[in-house]
């Protein structure tokens, strides 16, 4: 059982994020979109879609970083203080995205606004699985304290014998319950991803920042300048 | 010299009506589908008005097109990373709302009434939510000046115009407007595609049409509020941006585009014009007043052996050079200057270019009778419209550029008057002519392309036949047979 959620479910779960990701930009590239809806509605969005994006993102900067170097993230949270403050931060963003989150399923109930009417099944589930990762998320923070210190020496190398593909899942076996809700709600999201409105995560347009402003593209090749 | 051909077209607003014609030949050919209904690639907004989306030329509020910062010329949305910062919520979007929400009717309650004593009602639906809904606007709720104390009176136009004037313009009696036919400009230098974060919206190298890549898209909403004639439509349906595509299937082969082929008025002229791609930036950046006279001196001479030697070192063709030699868009933009672009102060560098309606003048009302004054059409001091406004549109406020454009006109005028009617007499017809800066030539040229020009002398497009040049060398039978241009699949909301 330990097995099956903790090695199986994640390898499954990321091999078809990235299979089924890299087949469907290829192949069906006009279905990957953010699929906004702010045309339709934009005086809520803004509530829900600013503090949803800036939230998530923070917080799931701050698992990457700590995943990458848990070794810094000891350091840093070695001072009580320090911890003390990380963890507020961490609570106060999940609050915030929550917040945000809330909106923007409320703005999608039929009725409550012209986004309803371009809410798809797929959309709910995403929106509830994402709306349980944080909730449990944040109750982890709240509950078993103190989250940022254990991570580092339970998911922590539990993730990384997942990605040097030795996977163990001892560390994470014991804990509570509602931690490993987090754990498998993620991989659930992980395995939503290619097959939702998710898709658009990757796709963030870093280049633009050094890309010309013009494009124009030939249709036969051009003879060179002069 | 970095010699370019750009497809480009002239709207000769005198001869517009006000149909619709070509707004319905675009929609009836690219925009039924689902997401599409409130989008008009092309449409025809009434002046003074505020346009469709709703009072779009305002860029403090949209903050469309480019402005001059020091020596750069920069995006007047935003800079690069505010942008990246701004994508999950786009703070200069407009709302549905200031289009227009678009409905239909319940018509079926009507075909599939029982006989009964009341008469059955189709009501209005919304093809958003398909819920019923209350009409509030339309895409064009102000024609021939309806409302116009909401519309037309809040024109961004009318800006620079006193309060006396602004007053008498909308006199009962004095009541004047004019049609805009508007669509997409396929500038030179396009701030859609310099707004568009995933780098979808390219400009054709061939031909200069701007097109959105549906496949690169994201649905990121930039280039909505980059463009400032908010010709760029957010498929609210698929998550992508579409916008008109200058029939390019049809330029393809040989036909012109729906709303041009179609135009009663026949105020629509399209050919190719060569120009320099090297010096786009530093026009695009000069002072206001300088930039009507700085994007014509782009446009080459393609009778120039210079010009066609440094084209065909381009690897223009000479078919496309023979069609720039005969372009009617060349001889009223650049010949006979006649031709303006809208907005040049948003700096993009259309390549739709207008002539400017000669409009009737003042005409006062004695005891009930009407009278005009004798020059309907000839007079320029007495136009009824501000010149202020015309620059406003067309010449970012240079009034002295809008009088040269409508001295030749009235020239014209006077002169046909003259050798037609014979009530002109040849003094006045030799003043008109100096003041005009013209001659009998010129003017008998003018006359010919603007009143009796045929199919093939409005629309001179090249021989690009790119579809037939494929065929010749490759089996493109299971594309066609597969659903024609470009998609294979029906196109549909996310996966
Ligand atoms: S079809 Fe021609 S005349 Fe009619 S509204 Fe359109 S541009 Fe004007």
């Amino acid at each position: 059982m330990q097995t099956l959620v903790f090695v199986v479910f994640p390898y499954v779960a990321v091999l078809l994020a990235i299979g089924v990701g890299v087949y469907r930009r290829r192949a069906r590239a006009y279905t990957y979109s953010a699929l906004s809806s702010q045309l339709l509605e934009g005086g809520r969005l803004f509530w829900g879609s600013v503090p949803w994006h800036y939230g998530i993102t923070l917080i799931l900067l701050a698992h990457l970083l700590a995943f990458l170097f848990p070794g810094v993230a000891g350091l840093i949270l070695a001072s009580p203080i320090r911890l003390f403050v990380a963890e507020a931060i961490g609570l106060a963003l999940g609050f915030y995205s929550i917040f945000g989150l809330a909106i923007l399923m409320v703005r999608r109930l039929p009725g409550q606004s012209r986004a309803s009417a371009v809410s798809s099944t797929m959309d709910w589930v995403l929106l509830l699985f994402l709306a349980v990762q944080v909730a449990t998320g944040v109750a982890v923070a709240l509950f078993d304290r103190w989250g940022s210190l254990w991570f580092l020496s339970s998911a922590v190398p539990w993730l990384r014998s997942l990605v040097l593909l030795r996977p163990d899942a001892a560390t994470v076996a014991g804990l509570p319950l509602l931690v490993q809700a987090h754990f498998v709600c993620g991989f659930v999201l992980v395995l939503l991803f290619p097959f939702s409105r998710l898709v658009h995560v990757v796709m963030l347009p870093a280049g633009y920042l050094w890309r010309p402003y013009q494009v124009v593209i030939w249709n036969r090749e051009r003879r060179a300048h002069d | 010299m970095d010699v370019r051909c750009q497809v480009s077209m002239v709207f000769h607003l005198d001869k517009c009506i006000g149909c619709h014609t070509c707004s319905l030949a675009c929609k009836n050919l690219w925009t039924g589908r689902p997401g599409t209904e409130y989008m008009w690639w092309n449409n025809v907004e009434t002046k003074p008005g505020t346009g469709y989306p709703t009072l779009y030329e305002d860029q403090e509020e949209y903050r469309g097109g480019w402005e001059v910062d020091g020596d750069r010329l920069r995006l007047k949305l935003d800079t690069r990373a505010g942008e990246l910062l701004n994508l999950a919520f786009n703070p200069r979007l407009p709302s549905l709302d200031d289009y227009y929400e678009p409905w239909t009717y319940t018509y079926e309650t009507l075909t599939d009434a029982p006989l009964q004593d009341d008469q059955p009602v189709a009501v209005p639906v919304s093809l958003v939510t398909r819920r019923e809904m209350e009409i509030e606007a339309g895409p064009n709720w102000d024609d021939d000046l309806g409302g116009s104390p909401i519309y037309a009176a809040n024109d961004p136009n009318l800006k620079g115009i006193d309060e006396e004037t602004r007053r008498r313009l909308f006199e009962t009696e004095r009541l004047v407007f004019f049609y805009l036919p508007r669509m997409c400009n396929h500038c030179l230098n396009p701030s859609c595609a310099a707004a568009c974060p995933a780098g979808a919206i390219y400009k054709r190298g061939e031909d200069g049409i701007v097109l959105v890549s549906q496949e690169q898209c994201m649905g990121w909403r930039m280039c909505i509020s980059g463009c400032p004639y908010k010709k760029v439509y957010y498929n609210w349906f698929t998550g992508k941006s579409e916008k008109c595509i200058l029939c390019y299937p049809r330029l393809e082969t040989q036909q012109a585009p729906a709303c041009m082929h179609s135009c009663v008025g026949r105020i629509r002229y399209l050919g190719v014009l060569l120009y320099d791609a090297d010096r786009i930036e530093e026009v695009a950046r000069r002072p206001d007043h300088e930039l009507v006279e700085a994007q014509r001196s782009l446009i080459l001479d393609p009778c120039d052996p210079d010009v066609i030697r440094a084209a065909k070192a381009k690897g223009i063709e000479d078919g496309v050079i023979a069609a720039a030699q005969r372009s009617p868009v060349y001889q009223y933009v650049k010949v006979w200057g006649l031709a303006l672009p809208l907005h040049p102060e948003f700096r993009t560098l259309p390549m739709l270019f207008y002539v400017p309606p000669l409009l009737p003048v003042t005409g006062s009302v004695d005891d009930g009778v009407y009278e005009t004054s004798a020059d309907f059409f000839s007079s320029l001091e007495s136009a009824r419209l501000p010149i202020r406004y015309l620059a406003s549109l067309f010449t970012a406020g240079d009034e002295e550029k809008v009088v040269e454009v409508y001295r030749k006109l009235i020239a014209v005028r006077v002169y046909k008057r003259g050798e037609t009617v014979g009530d002109v007499t040849p003094a006045r017809v030799a003043e008109a002519l100096e003041l005009g800066r013209t001659t009998p030539e010129e003017i008998e040229a003018i006359y010919r392309l603007t009143s009796l020009a045929s199919f093939e002398e409005r629309f001179v497009i090249p021989p690009f036949a790119r579809e037939a040049a494929i065929n010749l060398i490759q089996l493109t039978q299971t594309r066609q047979e597969g659903g024609g241009m470009g998609f294979l699949r029906a196109p549909r909301r996310g996966l």
